[in-house]
């Protein structure tokens, strides 16, 4: 083969390849570009503040009311029961199989884990709504057991195996040299898991929550099918709520391209989104914080 | 109390805790195969739905899930792969790196729901694709990709430079290095990492419930402009949307749902576990 065509395949695969890397920019610009494109319309009818802190959300009336608050209030909800649930339990579970759990057992509940992360959300809100909503209606004598108490089971369930993973490895990464140390002054095995592996460990397993936290307030079946999707704000955790993405997943098939309707949705979309922005920021600052730990480690 | 005491119920918590959250799980899972088992017969999985789902079985739907599947592998795997080759093994850390880093760590993040507005306006609206396989394949496909190119980047970078370093030694070319020694070297663990994320894209269905899927198209599709059965939401379908479906059909998607996508687990954490014992040796 001649060497200057060489020369130029080389290069044009290089540019090629950084040509496919970037689409990964595209995606997330257009992803941006469509939400506020489709639903900056929502902001310019009612405006932005009546948008979000109204309290009515009455698509159906005439005219129509347009108020995203009962939603942002019942995605907090179940996002917080969700964290409730599974953050103690996740970070539990994770010191369990890192200091604790004998290898065969650890690898047996690690694959058990993985395949519950891989069950898909609409089948949790199958469970949800099948065996497990009965069940809290009767226990708790509801007339209905569709409400944010048995989302945020679910979705607190749903997040676990975020949580469990993404905190064994903090728990994983506290040097072994930490451990030793402790356990040569006399600590106990105990003593040595609670007052020096689970700080050192801190920022990892906040970000393991943050991370479970953002999967919780994005999941959308599961809460649509469990949550009973009242849009209305909840006085107690036994009420029904409906979350953003419930309210989309339901009502964007009944909307006209380019109506208000349609706009409200986008508009939820965008306050998802952003939502969603922020938690990750914030567990990219704790993780880039982890990592500097870890390095001064090392040195 | 002693301070060995103390140990134990604090080590005998955590087992509790553990167990607390595992068993009810598994058990419920069990229930649903227990109940769905008897659901689930040749005509269930080869038949396509008639009178309104309420007979017949779900085979459009799983037809439908694979294409689907199939699409998203189509999509997201060629970029997700490339993506990674030039992250590794091309660029250095530069401000267009920085940027592909930020965009792959918040794609991640973004609530299916979302991806699925996305689709909506861009690949059924825009574009003008309407509903249909391709809408859906395309946003299943970007959703998965951060999980590809996560996994595919770990991979090549847990190809020894050694690799490298002797095959240019030897004269092959920056582009023969990877293509022939760095690629098929990393090329199970990138699967296995591949693998998970597809089965994940199987069984969602906010992102399709607007670019896709349809409640009951008994016919299998003619091209990937038309719209598809798919299995996740089928089973949403069946559960709250129609009614008098009998509950049987509803656990019998369901079991078939959770045996693809396990399914698929399945194949990669034991293709890991093989690969794992291989360096052990």
């Amino acid at each position: 083969m001649n060497k200057k065509f060489v020369k130029y395949y080389e290069k044009g695969i290089k540019y090629l390849l950084a040509l496919v890397a970037g689409t990964s920019i595209l995606i997330l610009f257009l992803i941006f570009i469509f939400l506020f494109k489709e639903g900056i319309g929502i902001f310019a009818k009612v405006g932005i503040l009546n948008f979000i802190f109204g309290m009515e959300w009455l698509p159906a009336s005439e005219p129509p009311i347009f108020g995203a608050m009962p939603m942002i209030v019942g995605s907090l909800v179940v996002t917080v029961g969700a964290g409730i649930i599974a953050i103690p339990f996740g970070i539990g579970i994770a010191m369990f199989l890192a200091e604790v759990a004998p290898r065969n057992l650890r690898e047996i509940l690690k694959a058990i884990i993985e395949l519950l992360a891989g069950i898909p959300s609409v089948v949790y809100g199958f469970i949800g709504l099948i065996v497990l909503s009965p069940i809290i209606k009767d226990l708790f004598n509801l007339s209905s057991g569709l409400n944010a108490f048995t989302a945020s089971l679910v979705l607190g369930i749903m997040a676990l195996p975020t949580v469990v993973s993404i905190s064994e490895d903090a728990l994983n990464a506290v040097p072994d040299s930490y451990r030793e140390a402790s356990l040569a002054l006399g600590a106990t095995k105990w003593e040595t898991t609670i007052r020096i592996i689970l700080p050192s460990a801190r920022s990892g397993l906040l970000a393991a929550s943050m991370l479970g936290l953002g999967r919780a307030i994005g999941e959308t079946m599961a809460v649509l099918m469990v949550a009973g999707n009242a849009t209305i704000i909840p006085h107690s955790v036994f009420d029904p709520v409906r979350t953003i993405t419930a309210d989309i997943a339901a009502e964007m098939g009944e909307t006209v391209q380019g109506g208000t309707h349609y706009q409200a949705l986008f508009g939820l979309g965008v306050i998802l989104f952003s939502m969603t922005f922020v938690i990750n920021l914030i567990t990219d600052l704790v993780f880039a914080k982890t990592s500097n730990i870890q390095r001064g480690a090392q040195l | 109390m002693s301070r060995k005491l103390k140990e134990k119920i604090g080590f005998g918590s955590l087992a509790v805790c553990t167990f607390l959250a595992i068993i009810p799980v598994l058990l419920i899972i069990a229930y649903l195969i227990y109940v769905g088992g008897p659901a689930i017969t040749w005509e269930f999985i080869t038949q396509p739905p008639h009178g309104f789902l309420k007979e017949g079985g779900i085979f459009p739907a799983i037809i439908g899930t694979l294409g689907l599947t199939t699409g998203t592998i189509i999509v997201a795997l060629p970029l997700g792969i490339g993506t990674a080759i030039y992250l590794v093994e091309y660029s250095k850390q530069n401000f267009f790196t920085t940027l592909i880093r930020i965009a792959i760590i918040n794609l991640a993040g973004v609530p299916s729901v979302v991806y699925g507005l996305f689709g909506l306006g861009l690949f059924v609206l825009m574009l003008n694709f309407g509903r249909s396989l391709v809408a859906g394949a395309l946003t299943l496909g970007f959703l998965t990709l951060p999980v590809i190119i996560s996994a595919a980047e770990e991979a090549l970078i847990a190809v020894p430079d050694d690799y490298r370093n002797a095959s240019l030694a030897l004269g092959a070319t920056h582009w023969q290095t990877i293509s022939r020694i760095v690629l098929p070297t990393a090329m199970p663990s990138i699967l296995t990492g591949a693998i998970l994320g597809i089965g994940r894209a199987a069984g969602e269905t906010a992102p399709i419930m607007f670019t896709c899927a349809a409640i009951y198209i008994p016919s299998l599709p003619n091209s990937i402009f038309d719209q598809v059965m798919a299995l996740p939401y089928h089973l949403y379908a069946v559960a709250t949307q129609v009614p008098n479906v009998p509950e049987s059909k509803a656990f019998g998607a369901a079991i078939v749902l959770i045996a693809i996508v396990c399914g698929l687990n399945l194949i990669a954490i034991i293709i890991r576990t093989k690969m794992r014992l291989k360096n052990t040796r």
